[in-house]
């Protein structure tokens, strides 16, 4: 190691943000590893180790298993849908449509409001009888309808909030490297005789990849982050259908004290980003053409 | 261009789809203002006629410490984004254009955060922060934020880009490491610190769970977390006064972001965040 100027330099830049980054990212990620293994401690009763006990009991735990499901459900609709709908977006956007300053502002919308505030709105449309779902569901002869009480439709209504949410904000960056795109291709394919779905599956869409995984990075980070709109519209109910794991963390760790079992279950959800990413990485980058 | 080949039914079919789906989009905000500015009678009885009011923006403001939630929101933006801003300046330019011993080791481990974010942290985190003292600070709210991953690696990508002869040239002229960082960088990257501020903002303006667990009173509380305590315990079922709190709270941010649409897509387009 040379301890030359240049390093000195270097490290007293980097060692502010890297201090404060590492101070609640790294450094909490490992004592909750630690935590992990040990029991909550009450009162008196310090924490003593329990090896596994706590993922143990979480295998015994059905409202963990229950939550594990549904954040299954909740990351498989809202990641592939958002990211679909995004790109649909973009390229709408992209193309000469009327009022296009309009729709590029409108379905980037979503992206500004809080998702809590949003949240209220949400909780009205799906309320029964007089929200605005069954309002016009009713022109259509279709009855009333519990859309956040019965266990049945409530984490779709989750999703579908979610979506909402979320697509517009990745239509930005689809919509940013659209925009790079050189116009000399779709001349040449134009010229080709090429049709225009051709053209998106064979020209648009490999050039789009990079963006592809950015964005599938960030939708995968949300499909376990974004529970905020639980909180206000559900907390969890009706018996657990819309409980994802980082509201069960949260419930456990904040509202029932258990600072133990939360600890295990944030182990778990780590677990989880850690080996979506490592997937990512490791199988789709091979896959993506960068220039 | 292939656009002029299409057939006009195609392509009226795109439009009325692209159509449909924005309104479909706007349709929660439209109803929020509907609400906002009608009597709870009239508030999901869609009659255009039905007079207006601005008694529910009244009753909101008044049934809840609106001003001071907001302030403290807005310290906690400044907090954020001036602290981000300075971090991450520093630490980006040492990555760009400096050679250092453990240089790459250091950037790896930082990018570890684009996966594991602080938010997920809550109770580890939340144990810091009473260690610390600063449980129901907005120091805490901001505080583990504020050394940004992907802030320094967005403004990494951006110095990268800042040719190295005008680097020499002001290092010829006589200009320290700092100087030059200020002088020449920071200026060139303009547009990123404009696209990163916004994505800051709106974030942290938006942000819930972390700001639930660590606030507990009036004086901290942003206000996403005092518009849900309102929302859930005072109002019950209020939907026009609700909405109208709804709008306060994201007006700010909804109007600034109607003000400089067009700086804000750009900005973020040409921040090259891909």
């Amino acid at each position: 190691m040379a301890l030359n100027r240049a390093t000195i330099q270097g490290w007293l830049l980097v060692l502010p943000a890297f201090v404060l980054l590492v101070a609640f990212t790294h450094w909490p990620a490992l004592t909750t590893l630690v935590d992990s293994f040990y029991s909550t401690p009450r009162g008196a009763r310090a924490a003593v180790f329990v090896g596994l006990d706590n993922y143990i009991a979480l295998l015994d735990d059905p409202v963990f298993l229950q939550a594990l499901i549904n954040n299954a459900i909740y990351a498989a609709a809202t990641i592939p849908i958002s990211i679909v709908l995004a790109l649909a977006m973009a390229l709408l956007v992209n193309g000469a449509l009327p009022g296009r300053p309009f729709l590029r502002m409108a379905y980037f919308l979503p992206t500004m409001l809080p998702m809590i505030a949003v949240a209220n709105i949400w909780l009205f449309f799906f309320t029964p009888d007089y929200g605005l779902f069954d309002q016009v569901l009713s022109l259509f002869g279709a009855g009333r309808h519990n859309w956040l009480g019965d266990a049945d439709t409530a984490l779709g209504a989750m999703i579908a909030v979610a979506v909402w949410k979320e697509a517009g904000f990745f239509m930005i960056f689809y919509l940013a490297a659209l925009q790079t795109m050189p116009a000399d291709l779709r001349e040449a394919a134009a010229l080709e005789g090429s049709s225009r779905f051709n053209f998106f599956r064979r020209v648009t869409l490999p050039l789009l990849m990079p963006t592809t995984l950015f964005v599938l990075v960030n939708a995968v980070i949300n499909g376990f982050r974004l529970v905020d709109h639980v909180v206000v519209m559900t907390r969890g109910g009706p018996d657990n259908a819309t409980t994802l794991l980082l509201y069960y963390i949260y419930e456990t760790g904040f509202r029932f004290w258990d600072t133990a079992t939360a600890a295990a279950l944030t182990v778990v959800l780590l677990t989880i980003l850690a080996a979506t990413a490592a997937i990512q990485f490791g199988f789709l980058a091979k896959r993506v053409h960068y220039r | 261009m292939i656009a002029g080949r299409t057939p006009i039914a195609s392509r009226t079919l795109e439009a009325a789809g692209a159509w449909l789906l924005a309104i479909l989009w706007v349709l929660p905000l439209l109803y929020a203002f509907w609400a906002a500015f009608h009597h709870s009678a009239n508030a999901a009885r869609f009659d255009p006629l039905s007079p207006l009011t601005l008694d529910n923006l009244a009753a909101a403001w008044n049934a809840a410490p609106f001003a001071r939630y907001m302030l403290n929101t807005t310290l906690l933006c400044l907090t954020v984004v001036v602290a981000q801003f300075v971090l991450c300046t520093l630490a980006a330019f040492a990555f760009a254009r400096m050679d250092f011993w453990g240089r790459d080791t250091l950037f790896a481990i930082m990018l570890l955060q684009l996966m594991i974010m602080p938010d997920v942290l809550l109770v580890a985190n939340y144990r810091t922060m009473s260690l610390l003292g600063l449980v129901d600070s907005i120091l805490a709210i901001a505080l583990p934020y504020l050394g940004s991953a992907f802030g320094i690696f967005l403004l990494r990508q951006t110095f990268r880009t800042v040719p190295q002869e005008l680097d020499d040239a002001a290092r010829l002229e006589g200009c320290g490491l700092l100087a030059r960082l200020w002088r020449v960088y920071v200026p060139l990257a303009k547009p990123t610190y404009i696209a990163y501020g916004l994505v800051a903002v709106s974030y942290h303006w938006n942000n819930f769970l972390w700001p639930l667990v660590i606030t507990n009173s009036v004086n901290t509380r942003p206000l996403t977390v005092g518009l849900s305590i309102f929302a859930s315990t005072d109002q019950g079922i209020d939907w026009s006064i609700i909405c109208a709190a709804t709008l306060m709270s994201s007006a700010p941010l909804l109007i600034a972001f109607l003000l400089f649409q067009r700086q804000f897509v750009q900005s973020f387009m040409r921040a090259g965040i891909r």
